[in-house]
């Protein structure tokens, strides 16, 4: 099949290459960039562990084509941790929380919770488990995961965490 | 440095030993997007294998024409059943004793079976080809209904075995039944029944689910052909059993076989066997001598790799008229799909269905299981529970609220009047079980005192006068249960899977500078492993738990073990663990004695350290030792500081809990709501509560999925209906509820460390007990037993025949 050439932004950096017009997203990051650190769970656009970032939206990447993301700007989980390796706050509060177990579903749900807490900077528990509503994790029951992205909305609106971790 | 200024409570709290909340050594990575999943591994020149799949339930295989699909560009080959055929591979052998079709040959049983094997550059390529292999089919008729199986005239499903009236477990009284299997005194149960002052009989179904983990089941095999080796990265709950069942199917030689499990996203019982995609995947490296890759898709998933339960549990109850039980007879139609693949050990076709008297003292009963084939996916895997072990919860703890019902009694009073008394541990079940240790009835009244079990009960009854006076639509349920699980196969004596016996392993090395590496013939699937089997070593040692790495999975490093499911890698490998541990330290303590010139039996343990005894400040701390045992040995004492153990425990585990669930339904929506879920677990020894708990969350969540609206159904012409994410119930963040946690602490008086294993507690529980509470709430309208799922649908249903529409 005839190839297409993409180019977009992922993690900051200038990202291309050639691909089938019905090639998914999820794929051309996959296979093609090797960031492994989305996940296919269901190919039917269900379970978000295939969650990014894609120009200020959460959008799960086995739904869209990679020519549909031609020119945007991508973040991936690894994208998430600074330079010099310092962990996101939802990076830490998942680990701090006990938010994930077989981590296959957490580079999605930390995605999502990103774009979560862009939009609601403070939101309450209801609003955290409606906002990753659309990411299904079959391990932790989300208790913890809720306490996650609370962990990480303290630590990064400056409160202190430890309230969060109580 | 290391000295004295530090308090014995200090050293040991640094260590992050057994009992700590430590955080997890895994999550590192995992939060980077790091993990290393089977998808995620890239071979130089891999191929991309896709199966064809049978749209019947029952059909003949006329004509299979790969003639287009051959002719793609990127299509290598197409394998079917007449290439495997030659190679005696076209069947593979089940964990049950059967035999499962890894390319269907003449005919297909069930929708979804497979049929062809692609193999192409890509796996675009490989999906575009499975759409142009022309397979011709004649239908013939489908048996989905289990209690159809063995009707007189019925289809002859498995025409390889029609003829055999011996299977694996004894006489087949039909073509389609599969095995009968009994245990317990029938003479005495039967006399039970007959003395009897009441009785109740139900049939209680368990509803065929899947355990659905968010990573699918997928491998990427390649053979090396210059060196005869076969190289398999799968997703892999018993990766040592793979390794073993793939030289038994391939004759490779077990050590020209590496298997290698990596990370794995969930298991919950769907990794444990062998599936048709791994052996073509096998087939197609030998053949093409690339690497290949096979990944399922979520419908395959659903549809073809290992049900669970689909168990239709006749259930009967003898009791005295003030609520002592007298006996307990069950039988189950069990229907095994198309092939018997259950993934139970070689001598319990049922599992460990036998636990079924649960946490009450019967002192009789008796049990019947017969399996049958029928038009559905193979498997009969144990979805979060030890084998059978949830069906068994749920059979008795739906029964046991029958029976408080006819009796007009209080189901959580029933229940305290019938549990074994802790005086009676260990105790010997009616059905062969010797139940380690329990106080059941202190964590009964610790759950209820924690709910406020009496004020639950008052506000219930107000509620169903107001509900009859018509002043609410709302009925409230409280679902109470206190079950007993069996985990930790297993003695070898009762436990072998293909004859290897179920023992488990960990083997540790510890390095000069005090640095360990451990290795399990366990796997993790999420459990947390790389932490916690390193508590237990920092603990028994007395090394940081951060100086301590834990590898699993790789068959040839790790030492040979059974693998991760039924609860068992604490009761199993954490014993090895810590008896390994001990081997260790007796050697250290040689060691010790030697560099402080005192006799052994002058020396004692303190966290980290042995000490001359009266004299606390002439010590050798473990690391010392460590340094020690690479360099001066005592004479006659060999260099180095590692030791094996192979565990073959001397019991099974009994964790046992009390839950508690209250449920608002509203009869003209049939949405039911949980109020609230209180669960208390006595896992034993508890070696990290953080990781405890997490199970416990994940647990309920899945139960909750299962009771309140999983199901794998086919309709009557063998169509499997909504095998997707769209249609197959997988709680989101919103439905799960709220779960509120306990625990009371019954060490195991056989294991090592005391502790019990708790993944699959609360899935074993918490099925029964929303079941318990939704039926709770139509209780006084005169409803005995609804069935699972209890989704809205059919909670509606249930009001609207009890005429509460109007």
């Amino acid at each position: 099949m005839a190839k297409t050439q993409v180019t977009m932004t992922v993690n900051g950096a200038a990202a291309e290459g050639l691909v089938e017009p019905r090639t998914l997203l999820i794929h051309f990051l996959r296979e093609q960039l090797n960031l492994t650190g989305p996940h296919i769970g269901c190919d039917t656009s269900h379970c978000g562990a295939c969650t990014v970032d894609l120009d200020g939206k959460s959008v799960k990447s086995c739904t869209l084509f990679a020519v549909q993301a031609e020119g945007g700007d991508l973040l991936t989980i690894e994208g998430m941790a600074a330079p010099d390796g310092t962990l996101h706050a939802l990076q830490e509060g998942f680990r701090e929380m006990h938010g994930l177990q077989c981590g296959f579903c957490t580079p999605g749900m930390i995605m999502r919770g990103y774009r979560l807490l862009k939009e609601t900077p403070e939101p309450s528990e209801d609003e955290i488990r409606f906002g990753i509503s659309g990411n299904l994790c079959r391990c932790t029951g989300y208790q913890n995961i809720v306490k996650a992205i609370q962990y990480a909305a303290a630590k990064l609106s400056g409160a202190s965490v430890k309230e969060a971790a109580e | 440095m290391n000295a004295i200024t530090q308090s014995k409570e200090e050293r040991a709290e640094k260590l992050q030993g057994m009992g700590c909340k430590r955080k997890r050594v895994e999550d590192i990575r995992f939060v980077q997007g790091r993990g290393n999943y089977v998808d995620d591994l890239k071979l130089p020149g891999m191929l991309f294998g896709d199966f064809v799949r049978s749209p019947y339930g029952h059909a003949r295989i006329k004509k299979i024409d790969a003639a287009k699909a051959k002719s793609l560009p990127g299509v290598l080959a197409v394998l079917t059943a007449a290439d495997l055929k030659p190679l005696s591979l076209h069947y593979m052998p089940t964990l049950a004793g059967d035999v499962q079709a890894v390319l269907a040959e003449e005919k297909v049983l069930f929708q979804n079976q497979e049929v062809a094997f692609i193999i192409a550059e890509d796996r675009y390529v490989a999906a575009d080809a499975v759409e142009l292999v022309e397979v011709e089919y004649e239908e013939l008729p489908v048996i989905v209904d289990p209690f159809k199986a063995m009707a007189p005239g019925a289809p002859v499903l498995r025409e390889d075995i029609k003829d055999k009236t011996d299977g694996a477990h004894g006489k087949r009284k039909h073509y389609n039944h599969i095995f009968n299997w009994q245990i317990g005194d029938k003479a005495a149960a039967d006399r039970a029944f007959d003395k009897a002052e009441v009785t109740i009989k139900e049939l209680i179904s368990y509803q065929r689910v899947h355990p659905c983990p968010l990573e699918t089941c997928q491998c990427v095999a390649s053979f090396d052909k210059i060196r005869g080796e076969l190289t398999v990265w799968g997703t892999f709950q018993a990766p040592h059993v793979i390794r073993t069942v793939a030289s038994l199917i391939s004759k490779i030689p077990e050590h020209k076989i590496h298997v290698i499990a990596p990370d794995i996203g969930g298991g919950f019982g769907n990794k444990v066997g062998a599936y048709p995609g791994y052996i073509c995947a096998i087939v197609a490296s030998i053949v093409t001598g690339r690497p290949v890759k096979w990944v399922e898709d979520r419908i395959e998933n659903l549809s073809t790799t290992s049900f669970a339960r689909d168990y239709h549990m006749t259930t009967e109850i003898a009791a005295t008229k003030d609520g002592k039980v007298t006996g307990l007879r069950v039988h189950v139609l069990a229907d095994h799909g198309a092939f018997d693949a259950c993934a139970d050990p070689t001598k319990w076709p049922a599992g460990f269905f036998n636990i079924v008297t649960g946490s009450y003292d019967f002192p009789v009963a008796h049990v019947a299981v017969d399996g049958v084939y029928t038009n559905k996916a193979p498997g009969g895997v144990a979805y979060r529970c030890s084998f059978r072990v949830t069906e068994a919860a749920y059979c008795i703890e739906r029964g046991m609220d029958i029976l408080a019902q006819k009796l007009g009694m209080d189901p959580a009073e029933l229940r305290i009047k019938n549990m074994v008394r802790r005086e009676q541990f260990p105790y010997q079940s009616a059905l062969g079980w010797e139940y380690d240790s329990g106080d059941y009835h202190a964590a009964m009244k610790k759950a209820m005192d924690a709910v406020g079990y009496r004020q639950l009960r008052e506000e219930q009854k107000a509620k169903q006068q107001a509900f009859k006076r018509g002043e609410t639509r709302d009925l409230m349920g409280i679902g109470v249960i206190f079950f007993t699980e069996i985990v930790g196969a297993g003695p070898s004596r009762n436990c072998d899977i293909l004859g290897i016996a179920m023992f488990d392993s960990a083997e540790i090395r510890i390095h000069p500078t005090g640095a360990v590496i451990a290795r399990m013939g366990t796997k993790s699937q999420g459990q947390g492993h790389e932490t916690t089997y390193a508590q237990i070593i920092a603990t028994e040692l007395g090394l940081p738990a951060d100086d301590i790495t834990i590898e699993e999975g790789n068959t040839d490093t790790a030492p040979y073990g059974l693998g991760t499911y039924g609860s068992r890698s604490t009761p199993t490998a954490g014993a090895a663990t810590a008896m390994a541990a001990r081997k260790i330290k007796a050697k250290a303590q040689m060691i010790a004695a030697d560099l402080l010139e005192v006799s052994e039996y002058d020396l004692e343990w303190e966290v980290d350290r042995f000490r001359v005894k009266g004299n606390p400040e002439r010590f050798k701390t473990m690391k010392e030792l460590a340094w020690a045992a690479y360099n001066r040995v005592p004479k006659g004492l060999e260099p180095g500081l590692e030791a094996v153990n192979y565990y073959d425990p001397p019991n099974m585990t009994f964790p046992f809990g009390a839950y508690i669930c209250v449920v608002d339904v509203d009869v003209d929506t049939g949405v039911t709501k949980v109020r609230r879920f209180y669960a208390l677990d006595d896992c034993g020894t508890r070696i990290n509560p953080m990781i405890i708990e997490g199970q416990v969350h994940g647990g309920l969540t899945e139960a909750f999925g299962i009771a309140m609206g999983q199901e794998i159904r086919y309709d009557e012409y063998g169509n499997v209906t909504g095998p997707t994410l769209m249609d197959y119930f997988l709680p989101t963040a919103v439905e799960t509820p709220k779960w509120e946690t306990d625990w009371t602490v019954t060490p195991s008086p056989h294991h090592p460390i005391g502790a019990k294993g708790v993944g699959e507690s609360p899935n074993v529980g918490g099925v029964p007990c929303f079941a318990n509470a939704v039926n709770d709430a139509f209780k006084f309208l005169g409803s005995t037993h609804i069935a699972m799922p209890h989704d809205h649908w059919r909670t509606w249903t249930v009001a609207e025949k009890l005429g509460l529409h109007g």
